[in-house]
C-alpha cells in the first residue's frame, strides 16, 4: 500500500487551488439529490405517515380517539407483554452474549474460531426470522427433537401444561437464540478495547485479578454493556417475522397487534390504529435508543 | 497468549475458555441440527429418508414447486436491486458527503442510523401508502420492494462502506488523481473504487443475506419472497420448508464468512 504511506500534499496550495472546486456550488450539492429524494420518499415519509396516521380517523378527521386506544387495557397488555419479553430476553442474552466475549477475549482477531463466531453471529443475530421458529419447531414443537427425547428418556413432558410455544412464553427461546450472537457483535469491541497496560498497572501496584475486575474492567465495560442491553431489548421491541411465524393468530405483542391492524380489512379505521400502535413503538425505541447513544459515546473513548 | 506465566489480564484461561464456548456452541447447535434432523425424518412415525431432499430437486415435482421456486427467484431479484440502490445511490453520496462536505458526514450517519429506530413493522405502516402511489409509477412487479429494502440494509452497508472510507486516505488520493489531471469520473473508477473494493463487497454481501431473509415487509405488503413462501410452504410440506431453511442459513453464513475474511484481511494490511 504505497499510496496509504504517500506524504500528504498541500492540499491548500496555490497551485492546487484553482483545481480542487471543480464543481461549482450548486452543481456540488445536485450530487446529493438522488440520496436525499431516495431517504425522502422510503424513509421520511413512510415515517412521517405511520405515525401521523395515529391522529386520524378514516375520513381524514383528526382525533386522539387512537392515541387515547393505545391505553385501552388489553394494548397496555400488549405493550407489557412486549417489554416483558424483550426485557428478559435482553438480560439473558446480555449475560450469555458477554460470556461468549469474555471466553473468546485473548484469541487472535484474526484467526478462524473469530472468525467462524463472528459469521455465525452475524447469520444468527440478523438473518433468523422465519427460519429460526422452524428451528424452534424442530426442536421444541409438539414432535421436536428434545420434547420427543425428554419424554422418552425422562418422562417428562415440557408440554404439560399446555403448549407454550405458540403463546409469549415460547418466544423466549428463540428470541434469546438472537440476541445473544447480536451481543458478541456488539460486545467483543469494548471488551477488546481493555488494554493489557492497565493488566499490568494493576498487577505492578499490588491488585489481584479480582481487582482487576471490579475497579478496572467492570467500569470501563460497564457504558458498553449496559448500551449493548438497551440495543437488545430494542432488537426484541422491534422483532416481528419470528414471533408471525410462531404465532399465527392473535396479537401478542406489540408488532402483531400492528398485524392484526393492517390485515383486518373488515373492521374500519383500524389502519389508523396501526399509526397509533407504531407511534407508541417509537416512542419506546426513541427513548431505547437515546439512551443507547449516550451509553455508546462514553464507550467510545476507551476505544481509541 | 501467555497460558504459562502468570495471568495478570483480562484473558480467561484455556479451560475457562473451552468451556465456556462448547457448553454455548453445543446449546446453540441444537437447533439447527433439529432443523437438519426434522428435514430427513419420513413422516409423523420416525424413520429416516432422503426423499425429502431429492423430491424438492427432482425435475417431476418443478410443477408443484413452481411458485416457490418463483418466490426465492424473487428474493434473489431483490437481492440484486437493492444491492443496485446501495452502490448507486448510497456509496456515490458516502464518497461525495466524504470529501465534499465533511461537515455532513455526522448528518449521513444519523440518516443511515435512523432504520434501526424505525423498525420494518413501523415503517411498513407509512409504505402502505406509498407503495400504491409506487404501483401507479411503476407496475406492480417485485423488484419495487427493493427501494424499501433498500432502506432497511442502510445501518448495515453504511457501516461497512464507512469502515472502508475511514481506513484509506481517500482526500488526499482524490486530490492526487486531480492535480495529474483525472476527471471526476476517472477518479471515482479507477482510484476511489478500486480502493473501495473490500468495503464495496462487504456492503452488498451484507444487503444480499439482509434481503433474503427479509419476511416483514414483503408479508405485510402482500408481496412473495423467500421467506413469505417459505412460512406458506411449512403449512403443507414442513420438510420441503426445513430444507429450504437450512440452504438459506447455509448460504448466508458463507456470504457472511466471506464478509469476515474480507475485514481481516484489510486489518492486516492496514496495520503494516
Amino acid at each position: 500500500m504505497t499510496v496509504a504511506n504517500a506524504p500528504v500534499p498541500i492540499s491548500g496550495g496555490v497551485e492546487v487551488a484553482p483545481r480542487r472546486r471543480p464543481l461549482p456550488g450548486l452543481a456540488k450539492y445536485l450530487g446529493l439529490t438522488p440520496f436525499a429524494i431516495y431517504v425522502l420518499i422510503f424513509l421520511a415519509i413512510p415515517t412521517t405517515l405511520a405515525v401521523v396516521t395515529g391522529f386520524f380517523t378514516e375520513d381524514g378527521q383528526f382525533t386522539f380517539d387512537n392515541i387515547a386506544g393505545l391505553f385501552a387495557p388489553n394494548v397496555l397488555a400488549t405493550f407489557g407483554s412486549s417489554f416483558w419479553i424483550s426485557a428478559v430476553s435482553a438480560v439473558i442474552g446480555a449475560v450469555v452474549g458477554a460470556l461468549v466475549c469474555y471466553a473468546m477475549l485473548g484469541t487472535r482477531s484474526e484467526g478462524a474460531l473469530r472468525t467462524i463466531v463472528d459469521s455465525v453471529s452475524s447469520v444468527l443475530a440478523q438473518f433468523g426470522g422465519v427460519m429460526l421458529a422452524f428451528a424452534f419447531i424442530a426442536t421444541i414443537g409438539v414432535q421436536g427433537l428434545i420434547t420427543v427425547y425428554l419424554k422418552n428418556t425422562f418422562g417428562v413432558d415440557i408440554f404439560s401444561n399446555g403448549i407454550w410455544l405458540y403463546q409469549v412464553p415460547g418466544l423466549l427461546l428463540p428470541y434469546i437464540y438472537f440476541q445473544v450472537p447480536l451481543m458478541v457483535i456488539t460486545f467483543m469491541p469494548a471488551l477488546e478495547g481493555l488494554k493489557p497496560q492497565w493488566a499490568e498497572a494493576n498487577a505492578t501496584l499490588g491488585g489481584t485479578r479480582f481487582t482487576y475486575w471490579t475497579r478496572i474492567a467492570a467500569p470501563v465495560l460497564a457504558p458498553s454493556f449496559f448500551g449493548s442491553l438497551l440495543l437488545l431489548f430494542a432488537n426484541a421491541f422491534s422483532s416481528y417475522a419470528t414471533a408471525a411465524a410462531l404465532i399465527s393468530q392473535g396479537s401478542q405483542i406489540v408488532p402483531l397487534q400492528i398485524r392484526s391492524a393492517l390485515v383486518s380489512e373488515t373492521v374500519l379505521g383500524r389502519e389508523n390504529m396501526a399509526g397509533a400502535l407504531a407511534l407508541g413503538m417509537i416512542v419506546v425505541m426513541v427513548i431505547v435508543m437515546w439512551g443507547y447513544s449516550v451509553l455508546q459515546s462514553k464507550t467510545s473513548r476507551w476505544q481509541k | 497468549m501467555s497460558s504459562n506465566q502468570v495471568r495478570i489480564g483480562a484473558e480467561p484461561g484455556t479451560l475457562a475458555r473451552t468451556v465456556i464456548l462448547a457448553i454455548v456452541g453445543v446449546v446453540f447447535a441444537v437447533p439447527i441440527v433439529a432443523l437438519i434432523e426434522f428435514s430427513f425424518r419420513s413422516g409423523l412415525s420416525g424413520g429416516y429418508t432422503l426423499e425429502h431432499w431429492i423430491s424438492l430437486f427432482a425435475p417431476e415435482n418443478a410443477r408443484t414447486y413452481r411458485d416457490l421456486f418463483q418466490s426465492i427467484g424473487n428474493s434473489f431479484i431483490l437481492a440484486v436491486v437493492t444491492v443496485a440502490i446501495v452502490l448507486v445511490i448510497l456509496l456515490p453520496t458516502m464518497i461525495l458527503v466524504h470529501i465534499q462536505f465533511p461537515k455532513l458526514r455526522r448528518v449521513l450517519e444519523f440518516i443511515c442510523i435512523i432504520p434501526i429506530t424505525v423498525p420494518a413493522i413501523v415503517l411498513v405502516v407509512g409504505l402502505a401508502p406509498v407503495y400504491s402511489v409506487v404501483v401507479k409509477v411503476f407496475g406492480g412487479s417485485i423488484w419495487t420492494l427493493a427501494f424499501a429494502y433498500g432502506i432497511t440494509v442502510l445501518p448495515y452497508a453504511y457501516r461497512s462502506i464507512q469502515a472502508n472510507l475511514d481506513a484509506i486516505p481517500v482526500v488526499t488520493l482524490s486530490e492526487a488523481a486531480r492535480s495529474l489531471g483525472a476527471g471526476w469520473v476517472a477518479v471515482l473508477w479507477r482510484v476511489l473504487l478500486p480502493n473501495l473494493r473490500r468495503g464495496v463487497l462487504a456492503a452488498s454481501f451484507i444487503t444480499v443475506a439482509v434481503v433474503l431473509g427479509e419476511f416483514t415487509i414483503a408479508s405485510l405488503l402482500n408481496r412473495r419472497n423467500l421467506q413469505t413462501a417459505l412460512l406458506q410452504v411449512s403449512q403443507s410440506d414442513p420438510w420441503v420448508a426445513a430444507i429450504l431453511a437450512v440452504l438459506a442459513l447455509a448460504l448466508a453464513f458463507v456470504l457472511l464468512l466471506i464478509i469476515g475474511r474480507l475485514g481481516s484481511v484489510g486489518r492486516n494490511q492496514s496495520e503494516k
